[in-house]
């Protein structure tokens, strides 16, 4: 029999603490299988931030430095300065990265620095136990957000991908999802594309994952895919937001 | 040996330089801006980094960066700025990364003024981060020691696999003295096995400070506690003058030990038997040498530029039966020698208790 699909070598063959259902596991496979495509795991080093990705360094035998949360942006920085042979990426939820450490996102970006960034949207905080974070859809209910997201008290969503896109620093910031066997597939093109952003030395660049978290929107798993479908993707469009073609900024 | 007249910050950011150190990130404020502005020009001279980070918070975070990578990193701040960095100084100690850290002390809480102050010696000692951890801290009190004391904030913290710390009251960062600008032996760089290289040829290492298993981070803490008492043991130092015949023993780190040493000399040809007893590395603190000291001597008189908080050390650290009075001025007050023999004088009249 003809093997179609195997676990990459690069995932390592172990329990997840993930619940079942939650897509942060596709994207841990994504990135394993690229690395493992483009012979970089050997060199590659990884910075998750807090949340549910903290446990990174379970699955990936990689280098792995725990960042603060919302920090990891400036670990990598530091890091990457460091050694600039190295593939340096970090991976941050929402937030991580779109609250408590916009700063840090946004001048890593803004600087250019060489490295990549993973950022799994799933509109909650979820490895506190579904607070809302700066993602949350308007209306959507969460523990904090208990009688759905108010606009005029908590403001919109805020969009990571386009608003990176407008930096100069920036060379490449997209937004894939995870609900769809073409959407994975099309995700993987994106982790692959970004680092060979990074090995091409064109700058700062950033994928998106819209991401299901089914445990604490409260419904199945399959419902998640649906959700993410009907109601992220309305509101969060996927798409290449920039994507830097030549060393244009030399 | 050549010595050039140059300021503490200077003289201190040069020694980062010479300890090798060859990345550097920080975020403005007076009154250390010279460290920064000096790297500034300097390291890209030879081959280092300098990023003007957009936060305190995010400079730590790039020396913790660097530091995973086995490089030598620093980063300087002062009051607010250091404020800042706590968390990150707690998971530069959590996870066993060495890193240097500068305050140069302006006085607070706030904003506060930019005024030479002590007022941090708490934060910088007892924790100022969360968690069960001890930064070392270092504490000059000349330019020559501004540039001595930070090759070996760079060598212990390597040694030790954790940060330490420059506690130095703005004066000490701002006036002029000569300097000799080498150091005085080869600068040790202890090798870094533990640095995230890429795991190429080698089992994947990890840099973390997160235990949730059953007493992982219970064993952690121990494992701290152990290396901490080994550093109280073998790292102490402190300066002692005029001890031997003494009957008062001032006790004072940075400016004020230098206020304290013309009270002193002031106090002798009185016919006044003080000595001198200074701290250098305020954790580990000189306990044994304090102790020694206090059961000879009738009074131990603490000066500080604060409302006293290394003077709750000396009470530990002394014998049970000293007796210890606190001169302090907070907020940018500095003592005067006379002030100083003043307080002398008093502990010898013995009414102050
Ligand atoms: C300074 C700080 N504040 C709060 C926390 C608690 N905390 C841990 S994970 C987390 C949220 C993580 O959510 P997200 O980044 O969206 O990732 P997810 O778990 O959803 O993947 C928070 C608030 C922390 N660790 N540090």
């Amino acid at each position: 029999m003809n093997a179609v699909f195997k676990r990459p070598p690069t995932l390592k063959d172990t329990y997840t603490h993930f619940c079942p259902g939650c897509t942060h596991g596709i994207a841990h496979r994504l990135i394993a299988e690229v690395l493992d495509e483009m012979q970089i795991v050997d060199k590659t080093i990884g910075i998750p931030g807090v949340g549910c990705c903290v446990f990174l360094y379970n699955y990936f035998p990689i280098d792995v430095l725990e960042a603060p949360h919302g920090r990891a942006p400036a670990c990598a920085t530091g890091m990457k300065r460091a050694q600039p042979d190295k593939i340096i990426f970090a991976y941050q939820g929402d937030g991580d990265m779109a609250a408590i450490g916009t700063s840090e996102i946004i001048h890593a970006a803004n600087r250019g620095e060489n490295v990549t960034v993973f950022f799994i949207n799933n509109t909650v905080y979820g490895m506190t136990g579904g607070q809302m974070a700066p993602t949350t859809l308007l209306g959507q209910q969460t523990t904090t957000s208990p009688y759905g997201r108010n606009f005029q008290t908590e403001g919109y969503p805020i969009k990571m991908a386009e608003m990176l896109a407008t930096l100069e620093g920036v060379a490449y910031s997209t937004r894939v999802a995870l609900h769809s066997p073409k959407h994975v597939n099309q995700a993987k093109k994106a982790v692959r594309k970004a680092l060979e952003m990074q090995i091409n030395e064109m700058g700062f660049s950033m994928v998106e994952f819209l991401s299901t978290c089914n445990t604490n929107w409260r419904v199945s798993p399959l419902e998640a895919l649906k959700v993410l479908e009907n109601e992220m993707i309305p509101y969060y469009p996927l798409g290449v937001f920039k994507e830097r073609t030549g060393k244009d900024f030399l | 040996m050549d010595k050039k007249l140059i300021k503490g910050n200077i003289a201190l950011a040069e020694g980062a330089i010479q300890a090798g150190c060859r990345f550097y990130f920080g975020y403005p404020i007076t009154p250390q801006n010279d460290i920064p502005e000096y790297l500034a020009k300097q390291l890209p001279k030879c081959g280092g980094t300098f990023i003007p980070a957009e936060s305190e918070i995010a400079s730590i975070n790039m020396v913790m960066g660097a530091s995973a990578s086995g490089k030598r990193a620093m980063t300087s701040s002062s009051g607010p700025g250091i404020s800042l960095m706590q968390e990150g100084i707690s998971y530069l100690a959590g996870s066993e990364l060495p890193a240097v850290i500068v305050n140069i002390m302006r006085c607070g809480p706030g904003l506060g003024g930019i005024a030479p102050t002590q007022g941090d010696y708490n934060q910088a000692v007892h924790g100022g981060g969360h968690g069960d951890y001890k930064n070392i801290v270092l504490a000059p009190a000349s330019v020559q020691e501004m540039f001595d004391l930070t090759i070996k904030a760079f060598e212990l913290a390597d040694k030790y696999r954790n940060p330490a710390m420059i506690l130095a009251d703005a004066m000490i960062g701002q006036f002029q003295e000569p300097c000799r600008l080498s150091p005085l032996k080869p600068v040790e760089y202890p090798e870094k096995p533990w640095s995230l290289t890429g795991a190429k040829g080698r089992k994947p290492q990890l840099l973390k400070s997160l235990y949730l298993g059953d007493n992982e981070q219970e064993e952690h803490n121990l494992l701290l506690k152990k290396k901490y008492d080994e550093i109280q043991q073998r790292e102490a130092l402190c300066e002692m003058q005029n001890l031997d015949d003494a009957e008062i023993m001032v006790i004072a780190f940075g400016t004020p030990s230098r206020v304290a040493k013309t009270a002193i000399r002031q106090a002798r040809k009185l016919g006044v038997k003080v000595g001198l007893l200074r701290p250098i590395t305020l954790f580990p603190f000189p306990e044994k040498e304090i102790y020694e000291c206090s059961s000879r001597v009738k009074k131990i008189l603490v000066v500080e530029m604060n409302t006293g908080q290394m003077v709750r050390d000396v009470r530990i650290a002394a014998h049970k039966d000293a007796a210890i009075s606190f001169y302090g001025r907070p907020g940018g007050g500095f003592p005067y020698p006379d002030d100083v023999l003043a307080e002398i004088k008093k502990a010898m009249e013995g009414n102050e208790r």
